[in-house]
């Protein structure tokens, strides 16, 4: 370390200290691209979808998806499809024909209203149709990830499910934070009877079996709630189950820096309770907690698809990468259609880099680390 | 070095000594029996109390305007809980603690926490660990005008004045107003503490141990900071050092604790010249050793006493070279000296029935 470096780091505060760490760690940090590049999407998922998610095709039912090409004198196109059906097992069949059906960035095509407010008819890619084609017969089809058993664009609903998805784990996760930091917090900065009471109540909570919990709650569950109130209620199941964690985490930090001398210190200089525990108390384990949030949300958005996988969660008409992976109970489906799988590659894909995202970000919290 | 602080010293001690006579003024801070009780309680799911840590027990002295008092004693002997009861940080089991502050005497032992608050801003405390007395997330500007902001005494430009104005006091640069704690060396953050321990000016300054952790050399710098500063803002130390030779150079007079309690209370001269109980006097040979890390070597045998299982009797009584049959079975009372001072020995009683 040149002596250049060594004055400057004297003046850089614990964060830009993590950032510093972070950043060397380049799995983490590609990680933490592919997230947000998912959120975003997620977050605008009307703009970058082909489609509207109850778009039904009849025509087009398990069309395999559209392999994007592109030459100098079309631009970007696809193929289009002629459907075969085979006589004896009504089994459907696609084969490419040379028309060309072109596609366009940014381009007209289904009318939506951005986060339901926002009246826009913008997409990122679509197939050139006029104003007056769409919604008609003429109106050809774009497939990217292929279509399912109603025709429904599959590229599209993975876009919307995603939505779904992933802020089921975010908003779990906010409502978990919010209970786990006040009941860690008293548990930890009160001490004595109130400690050890709300600790047996997180070991209870910590030792109760997830999945007979969760199908008690969904058969509780009345089935004529609105889609959106099974969405609020499977959120605060999770974040029931999982604040725990959190308030373990938050209790015992608090219980170790209550005792530094700087807490101390800062109560002999008159600070109030709520200062020394935002001020100084808080500020010494944020990154703890951060790193304690990112790693549960993949727990969180498997909760959700495996919940509504069993069908015990979300249902139809919502789309979740769960109620998608319900079309692949039927195995024959699935080898005849194996694009039906392509929620399990977001999976595991948005599961793997939150995880790496929360590693990465704990080996840059912690201040013992090797590196 | 030492050896011109000790000079200094002297002066101002001869000085003080004056007033001291001339005068009878009205004590800073007058402590009478102060108790700090600590429960034990076992381990098991049901906590049940199992016993009791007297860690300070029957306190008792006075603390004139201007005046240093040492604590000293061996570790375990409750130094730093009469200092943190003396200040509230504590909650005290039972005694007094008038202090003598805006023309008004307040018992800091019974005082409301609302108006401690406001009281905080007469007594300030300096830490031992110059690393955990700093929050590591704040930068020497934060830690600093922390206390201002809290009692709101300033704002700004003049918050910035005064921070820079205690930074130079206590020698440090302005510059380093940005810099975060990790940036400094043990010396330097203990000159951090001391600058936000004094930027309010405060009456009261409890130093506990605030050189210990500290290498030799800079030890002295930092004490005759402090005494530079004393003289400076007027301040009044409590000084709890584990460690005679650190209380002879700032001290007036020096407390010996032993086991929660004070067994010699004498002028800093008197007690290094003629020192009556035994401890002090085991404490007293053990002073020339060169090496800091052999803190616990007094030259004395047997454990420190545990202050939650004390043998019958004068505390001290199995490791007392002059211990009687007495020492074992009656608890000796801290009794005024002819010569002034305070001892807690039976020694001094006999020697009294003798004259
Ligand atoms: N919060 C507490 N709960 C129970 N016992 C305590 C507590 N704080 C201190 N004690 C006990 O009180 C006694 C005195 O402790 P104290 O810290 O005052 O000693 P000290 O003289 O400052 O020692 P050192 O030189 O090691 O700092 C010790 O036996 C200690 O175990
Ligand atoms: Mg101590």
């Amino acid at each position: 370390m040149s002596k250049k470096t060594k004055t400057t780091a004297s003046y850089l505060s614990q964060w830009q200290l993590i950032r510093l760490r972070f950043f060397k760690h380049k799995l983490a940090a590609a990680s933490l691209f592919i997230v947000v590049g998912l959120y975003v999407v997620a977050g605008f998922s009307e703009f970058f979808a082909t489609y509207s998610t109850d778009m039904m095709n009849i025509n087009q039912q398990y069309n395999p998806p559209m392999p994007v090409k592109f030459n100098f004198s079309d631009g970007l196109y696809v193929n289009k499809v002629k459907r075969n059906i085979d006589p004896v097992s009504f089994h459907k069949e696609y084969t490419e024909t040379d028309e060309k059906i072109g596609l366009t960035f940014f381009g007209k095509g289904h009318s939506y209203k951005l986060w339901g407010v926002i009246p826009c008819s913008r997409h990122l890619l679509v197939a050139t149709n006029t104003t007056e084609e769409i919604g008609t017969d003429k109106e050809t089809f774009f497939y990217l990830f292929g279509s399912d058993k109603y025709g429904r664009d599959i590229y599209t609903r993975l876009i919307a499910g995603a939505r779904v998805s992933l802020s089921i784990g975010l908003i779990a996760i906010a409502i978990s934070f919010v209970l786990g930091i006040v009941i860690g917090g008293i548990s930890g900065y009160v001490g004595g009877k109130t400690d050890l009471i709300i600790q047996r109540i997180i070991e209870i909570i910590g030792g109760f079996p997830k999945l007979p919990l969760w199908m008690a709650i969904a058969a509780a569950m009345p089935q004529d709630w609105s889609p959106l109130t099974v969405y609020f209620c499977i959120t605060v199941v999770l974040s029931l189950m999982g604040w725990t964690g959190l308030a373990r985490t938050v209790r015992s930090k608090l219980l170790q820096l209550r005792e530094e001398d700087y807490a101390v210190a800062a109560s002999l200089l008159g600070a109030s309770h709520s200062r020394i525990i935002f001020k100084h108390l808080i500020p010494g384990f944020t990154s703890h907690i951060i790193v304690t949030l990112t790693m549960r949300v993949p727990g969180m958005i498997l909760g959700e698809t495996s919940l509504s996988f069993l069908g015990l969660g979300l249902r139809p008409p919502v789309v979740s990468w769960g109620v998608m992976l319900q079309d692949c109970m039927n195995m024959q489906a699935v080898a005849l259609y194996p694009w039906l799988l392509l929620p399990l590659f977001f999976i595991v894909a948005s599961v793997l880099s939150l995880n790496f995202l929360g590693d990465g970000l704990r080996d840059a919290a912690d201040p013992y680390s090797a590196k | 070095m030492k050896e011109k602080s000790c000079n200094k010293l002297e002066e101002s001690k001869v000085a003080r000594d004056a007033v001291d006579s001339s005068s009878l003024e009205q004590p800073l801070l007058r402590v009478r029996g102060l108790c700090k009780y600590f429960p034990i309680f076992n381990k098991g799911i049901m906590r049940k109390q199992i016993g009791i840590v007297k860690a300070a027990d029957g306190i008792s002295f006075d603390l004139m305007p201007g005046e240093t008092l040492g604590i000293v004693g061996e570790s375990g002997s409750g130094k730093t809980t009469v200092g943190r009861t003396i200040l509230r940080a504590l909650d005290p089991t039972d005694g007094e603690v008038s202090f003598f502050c805006d023309n008004d005497i307040i018992d800091l032992a019974t005082v409301p926490r609302k108006r401690l608050k406001k009281l905080r801003t007469k007594m300030q405390m300096i830490f031992q660990d110059p690393f955990s007395s700093l929050n590591p997330r704040m930068t020497v500007r934060d830690i600093v005008a922390e206390p201002l902001i809290i009692h709101k005494m300033a704002k700004g430009k003049e918050l910035e004045d005064k921070v820079t104005e205690m930074l130079i006091k206590v020698g440090l640069q302005p510059e380093h107003k940005m810099r975060y704690p990790h940036a400094f060396s043990g010396g330097q953050r203990q000159r951090i503490g001391i600058a936000r321990a004094l930027i309010m000016k405060p009456l009261l300054v409890v130093a506990d141990e605030a050189v210990s952790a500290l290498d030799v050399s800079v030890q002295a710098q930092v004490i005759n900071l402090m005494k530079d500063l004393q003289q400076d803002l007027g301040l009044t130390y409590i000084f709890i050092a584990h460690d005679l030779s650190v209380v002879k150079h700032i001290c007036d007079k020096v407390a010996v604790m032993y086991a929660g309690k004070i067994v010699e209370l004498a002028k800093t001269e008197q007690l290094f010249k003629d020192p009556k109980h035994p401890y002090t006097r085991a404490l007293l040979r053990a002073v020339p050793s060169p090496d800091p890390n052999i803190k616990m070597e007094f030259g004395l045998e047997g454990e420190v006493a545990d202050p939650g299982k004390l043998p019958p009797g004068c505390a001290f009584h199995p490791r007392c070279r002059e211990c009687f049959d007495k020492c074992k079975s009656e608890i000796p009372e801290l009794l005024q000296l002819k010569k002034g001072g305070l001892l807690s020995c039976h020694i001094n009683s006999e020697n009294k029935k003798e004259k």
